[in-house]
């Protein structure tokens, strides 16, 4: 049993965004780097299913050397090996073609990733690399069995959730609850060093989209407080000024 | 060209969601507006798309699509779009349209923008506005390929609802039953509730409703505003709301007119779930709050005083 993970490298949470050069850039200034968290729950649940399964973990990772401290975090929680394709993330086709580039040479039974990037959002490369592999691509996966070569997932729709079975190999995109992040322990942290991270050149692949500029949404206005005493002030304000109910 | 729009239903229902997709694309001035419907629908709710602006509806009712296999969705769609000769393919955000645009834009060799929250700028390319750090940001993306998909969040687009009853066309490509592989075995779903990504109105709770058996605060002044409920992640992670029901960073992002959030301090992976936003109430006792800084209209004071007056105030509003 083979699985791939592929993971970002992207802002904390909580970090101020802001953008440089015109606005064509992000800022990263001060800026501290982590595993997606979505892609940090597809890492938790295959180092789960590593234990199970008896299942070796590749991690994966479409970007420059900037992310090298990130790749060997997920070595650290579980990984046993890193791949690095060297070419920064383009668009999502790009990196969805990177990642379909090294599956066709390795034959994975399960490709996991998060849902989406906490940077752009975008919550396509699962679906793109489903596509471009020809097998199924399932998201937002939030429980995830492997019994006899067929994954048993519970998929999170608008106000529940499907039931969904299919047979290997197969693309999800995971979100929680699906496992419980993983933080790496000493022995974990020492070992990563020594895991293979293999550096490898990208094929030619797509652009489909150009990135022209970002913004920031406009301040907001000042709040408007309204007296616990006076709930009809504050219907009355909700009816007549912003006129939403 | 012609703007194809995958309409989504519910029970046979079209979503709320796909007829703001159905107006998004009639707003774009290329015609003709055509509508993809996948499985079982009454010809007349297929026929009113036209109130949206739809021109035509193409109706694939194989049975075998009643389920949304997102493969076979995106097959049948990709032939939609290969048979109409559309240059645009519009889906209005949801869990399967997301699942199913990705893999659509692989299979016509289209440009895809996700989360897109308004009209496209054609007098150059074609660019859109895409929400990006969980809303935090925008970001401007031309699309370069001649083929493009957009998935459209709720609010991008003001509801179309004066147009004349479209024409429903058969639209029965033959299934490949390999893009059958995945089943959907079983579907756990709440009844009678306003589904949250849908709402126009969201009432959240969080931990300052100290337990899920006052809810019933949550829920009596959701009723009375026809919202949907929501809930922070902590409540959801202590089990006291169901998962689907967690709006933030990793839950569910809304971007409903109304946002009222009662007893939720704000924490910046909350405030990500819901800063697109119209307009933001913060019901909490604590006027250190940092909720309150990213709201429109707030009262400091205690849930379980407030909200009882607040949620008979509106009933009394609206009898």
């Amino acid at each position: 049993m083979k699985i791939l993970v592929c993971i970002t490298h992207v802002p904390d949470t909580t970090s101020r965004i802001a953008f440089k050069d015109d606005n064509t850039k992000f800022d990263d200034t001060g800026v501290q780097f982590i595993i997606g968290p979505y892609d940090d729950y597809a890492l938790a649940r295959a180092v789960e299913l590593k234990d199970e399964l008896n299942a070796s973990i590749t991690a994966l990772h479409v970007g420059g050397a900037e992310a090298d401290p990130t790749i060997r975090k997920a070595l650290a929680i579980g990984a046993d090996n890193a791949i690095r394709v060297n070419t920064p993330a383009e668009d999502s086709l790009n990196v969805a073609q990177q990642i379909a580039a090294v599956a066709r040479q390795q034959n994975y039974d399960l490709i996991l990733m998060g849902r989406e990037s906490i940077d752009f959002n975008g919550g396509q490369v699962h679906g793109m690399v489903g596509a471009l592999l020809d097998i199924p691509s399932i998201s937002p996966v939030m429980e995830l069995k492997i019994e006899n070569r067929t994954a048993k997932m519970v998929r999170e729709i608008e106000g529940g959730k499907e039931h969904v079975e299919v047979s290997l190999p197969l693309v999800a995109g995971c979100q929680e609850p699906i496992a419980e992040w993983k933080i790496p322990n000493m022995r974990g942290i020492m070992s990563a060093r020594s895991k293979p991270l293999e550096v490898l050149e990208p094929v030619a692949a797509d652009v489909q989209t150009a990135s022209i500029k970002f913004e920031l949404p406009p301040a907001k206005g000042a709040i408007k407080l309204v007296d616990a005493d006076n709930v009809e002030e504050l219907v009355n304000l909700l009816k007549n000024e912003a006129k939403v109910i | 060209m012609s703007v194809l729009v995958f309409v989504e239903g519910d029970n046979g229902k079209i979503k709320q969601s796909s007829q703001e997709a159905v107006s998004y694309a009639a707003a774009m001035q290329q015609s003709p507006v055509v509508a993809v419907a996948l499985g079982s629908y009454s010809q007349d709710e297929l026929a009113a798309l036209g109130r949206n602006g739809a021109d035509k509806v193409l109706h694939a009712s194989d049975q075998q699509l009643d389920q949304g296999v997102i493969q076979a969705y995106a097959s049948v769609l990709s032939l939609a779009m290969d048979s109409t000769g559309a240059s645009t393919m519009v889906l209005a955000r949801s869990s399967l349209a997301d699942a199913v645009a990705a893999r659509v834009s692989v299979m016509i060799n289209g440009s895809l923008a996700s989360n897109v929250i308004e009209l496209p700028d054609q007098s150059d390319g074609f660019r859109v506005k895409r929400s990006i750090y969980t809303g935090k940001a925008f970001e401007l993306v031309e699309l370069l390929a001649a083929r493009r998909v957009l998935t459209v969040k709720k609010n991008s687009v003001q509801l179309k609802e004066d147009g004349p009853s479209a024409a429903v066309e058969v639209f029965n490509p033959e299934l490949n039953q390999e893009d059958f592989k995945a089943s959907i075995t079983a579907t756990e779903k709440a009844t009678g509730e306003v589904l949250l990504p849908e709402a126009d109105i969201v009432v959240s709770g969080g931990r300052g409703l100290k337990g899920p058996e006052n809810w019933y605060l949550i829920e009596e002044l959701a009723a009375a505003l026809g919202a949907a409920t929501g809930c922070s992640k902590p409540v959801s992670d202590m089990e006291w709301r169901p998962h689907h029901e967690h709006v933030g960073q990793t839950g569910i992002k809304v971007s409903p007119s109304l946002y009222i959030a009662i007893g939720i301090s704000g924490a910046i992976q909350h405030l990500a779930g819901v800063n697109s936003s119209k307009v933001i109430v913060v019901i909490n006792k604590d006027p250190e709050a940092p909720f309150f800084k990213a709201a429109d209209y707030g009262i400091v004071g205690d849930a379980f005083d407030v909200v009882p007056k607040l949620t008979a105030a509106i009933n009394s509003l609206k009898s």
